[in-house]
């Protein structure tokens, strides 16, 4: 029911997201150098890499929050000069306030300036949506870290973004949320399509979702460990729903694996 | 310059920023709160007894000490004598009058103080630049003693209302600038950029996040400029009035009227208390509203 109530609501298109040759350096660290990506509208695409190798910097940048130090990004073709109406963020943390209920919380992430009749209704179906009807009165400090993503996630859906910048979403999620949840968020991109950046250090999670799956990180380790880029990009075979046990995805999985430095044995196994 | 201000805010220090570390908040199980709880009216009546415990045990002993002898009634009075200094003051008709020209004294003081201390507070805690031009000077204001203004104000607005309501909003303005200033300063910057990243901007993204996030603040800072308020009331009136009730005790001290001056000092509590009850339910309020 939810998912149909959402799709009778006004979305907003799908954009496409251009980032050119984007550099960004805090004082003498260069965290991001020279990164290139196209993104279809639509797609779904999963940043993977090390901690702190530049994930949320990047997903920052294309949400208009930091500004870089070298080349450009754009999206739907129009240049993203700063915070941007077109793009909704849900931050690696939930940054719910405090002093306001779940259901506030959601509104907050309601269009600003055009309020719409049936905003309510669309608050009170994304809080179905992630199964948080019953926690609707109650505050952030009285719900668990995962409620606490969960509303974060509903927060930047109530924007109908064309662009939708998750941040580790899923990472506080015990494990068979996380699989309902992003189950949901299939669900979801089905109803209102909307181009999906998602940040994870979940292999299985990233090929499950994604239509392409960017690995980040330094490029020549020896050089200069700090400048990430994209070291690979491994388009996800298959249409979604994927078969979460799929034996072809395997094969990925190694790969994306031994990308990230964990060794996993899976051809010595064979 | 910023040692300077850091002392300040720091000899405030009896109410602290509060400033809720959201990711910890957000982790963990779910907290039942107090407020969720039905509250049993039984507890209000058990704290209410409880409490006067002390206060009767008080008034107990001072008679038994003031009947036995042990301590010579001009140095200690009985808290009869005390209960009829009261009356005859009141037949006279001059014990309202000194009670109502304190008390007005120290509300119009606490106010217009408040009122300047929550405006410069928004402004210095808002604003990096505003912070650089005023924080220094008003820091150094602050570290001038407080008495040291009663010959100035005197002179300047001469020994009458002014004079001590300006001296009251003086001490009221303080607490409220020192405790509100930094708190708005060190509002969660993750929860301005979020109220940014979804559209909030100016007195928008102030009623969203910046005035919620420093009401405890606020709070706190209202109770201690109200018992400055009282503070610096008697120090004014105690050095030039002709009425009020730090003028009863100079008055009362110098014609040795031990049980008008026992009478004043009860009455200055009782006053003090119950103004800073009014806050308590200001604050009830306030954290139903606000509080987290
Ligand atoms: N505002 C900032 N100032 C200085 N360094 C920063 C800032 N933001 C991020 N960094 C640095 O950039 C690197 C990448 O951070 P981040 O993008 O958060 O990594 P990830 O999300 O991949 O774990 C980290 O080393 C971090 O210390
Ligand atoms: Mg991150």
């Amino acid at each position: 029911m939810s998912s149909s109530s959402l799709r009778d609501s006004t979305a907003a298109d799908a954009l496409s997201v251009s980032i050119h040759d984007l550099s960004r350096r805090f004082g003498d660290r260069v965290v991001l150098s020279e990164l290139s990506l196209e993104i279809a509208a639509g797609e779904i695409v999963a940043l993977i890499g090390p901690s702190g190798c530049g994930k949320s910097t990047l997903l920052r940048h294309i949400g208009g929050l930091d500004s870089p130090t070298g080349g450009s990004i754009a999206i739907g073709g129009t240049p993203v000069t700063g915070l941007d109406a077109r793009s909704a963020i849900a931050f690696q943390e939930p940054r719910l306030l405090p002093w306001c209920s779940i259901t506030r919380n959601v509104e907050v992430g309601l269009p600003r300036g055009k309020r719409a009749h049936d905003d309510r209704d669309r608050v009170a179906a994304l809080l179905e949506l992630v199964k948080l009807s019953s926690s609707a009165h109650l505050r952030p400090r009285e719900i668990s870290g995962g409620m606490a993503q969960r509303v974060s996630l509903a927060r930047a859906l109530a924007r109908r973004p064309g662009v939708l910048l998750l941040d580790e979403p899923f990472g506080a999620l015990d494990a068979l949320t996380r699989l309902s949840m992003q189950d949901l968020l299939l669900d979801l991109h089905a109803a209102e399509p909307a181009t999906i950046v998602i940040v994870t250090h979940d292999v299985d999670e990233a090929l499950y979702l994604a239509d392409r799956v960017i690995l980040l990180g330094a490029i020549d380790a020896e050089e200069n460990a700090a400048q990430a880029s994209i070291r690979s990009t491994v388009v996800v075979p298959g249409v979604r729903p994927r078969d979460r046990g799929s034996g072809d995805l395997a094969e990925l999985r190694a790969e994306l694996l031994e990308g990230l430095g964990v060794p996993t044995h899976h051809l010595a196994a064979r | 310059m910023s040692t300077l201000r850091t002392r300040v805010v720091s000899v405030n220090s009896g109410t602290p920023v509060l400033e809720r570390p959201l990711v910890d908040d957000a982790v963990g199980t779910p907290v039942p709160t107090a407020s969720a709880l039905p509250r049993p009216p039984r507890r209000w009546v058990r704290a209410t007894i409880l409490g006067a415990v002390i206060p009767i045990a008080v008034i107990v002993l001072w008679q038994a000490i003031a009947t036995s002898g042990l301590v010579p009634s001009y140095r200690l009075p009985t808290p009869l004598s005390v209960w009829a200094a009261g009356v005859d003051l009141y037949e006279r008709g001059v014990l309202y009058q000194h009670i109502a020209i304190s008390t007005q004294r120290v509300l119009l003081g606490f106010g217009i103080g408040a009122i300047v201390g929550l405006a410069l507070a928004s402004i210095v805690g808002l604003s990096a630049r505003a912070s650089e031009l005023f924080a220094p000077t008003l820091g150094a204001l602050r570290a001038v003693p407080s008495l040291a203004w009663v010959p100035l104000l005197g002179l300047y607005l001469g020994l009458n209302e002014d004079s001590k309501v300006a001296l009251v909003a003086i001490g009221a303005f303080f607490p409220v600038y020192t405790t509100v200033a930094p708190a708005l300063r060190h509002v969660d910057a993750h929860l301005v950029e979020l109220g940014r990243s979804y559209g909030y901007s100016g007195p928008a993204l102030l009623s969203l996040v910046q005035l919620p996030a420093v009401v405890p603040a606020v709070i706190s800072s209202l109770r201690l400029a109200l018992a400055q308020a009282w503070l610096f009331l008697v120090a004014g009136e105690l050095l030039g009035a002709s009425l009020g009730l730090g003028f009863l005790l100079v008055d009362s001290q110098q014609n040795g009227r031990i049980d008008r001056l026992f009478l004043t000092i009860i009455l200055l509590g009782i006053l003090g208390k119950g103004t800073d009850g009014a806050v308590g339910l200001l604050e009830r309020f306030l954290l139903k509203r606000w509080g987290s």
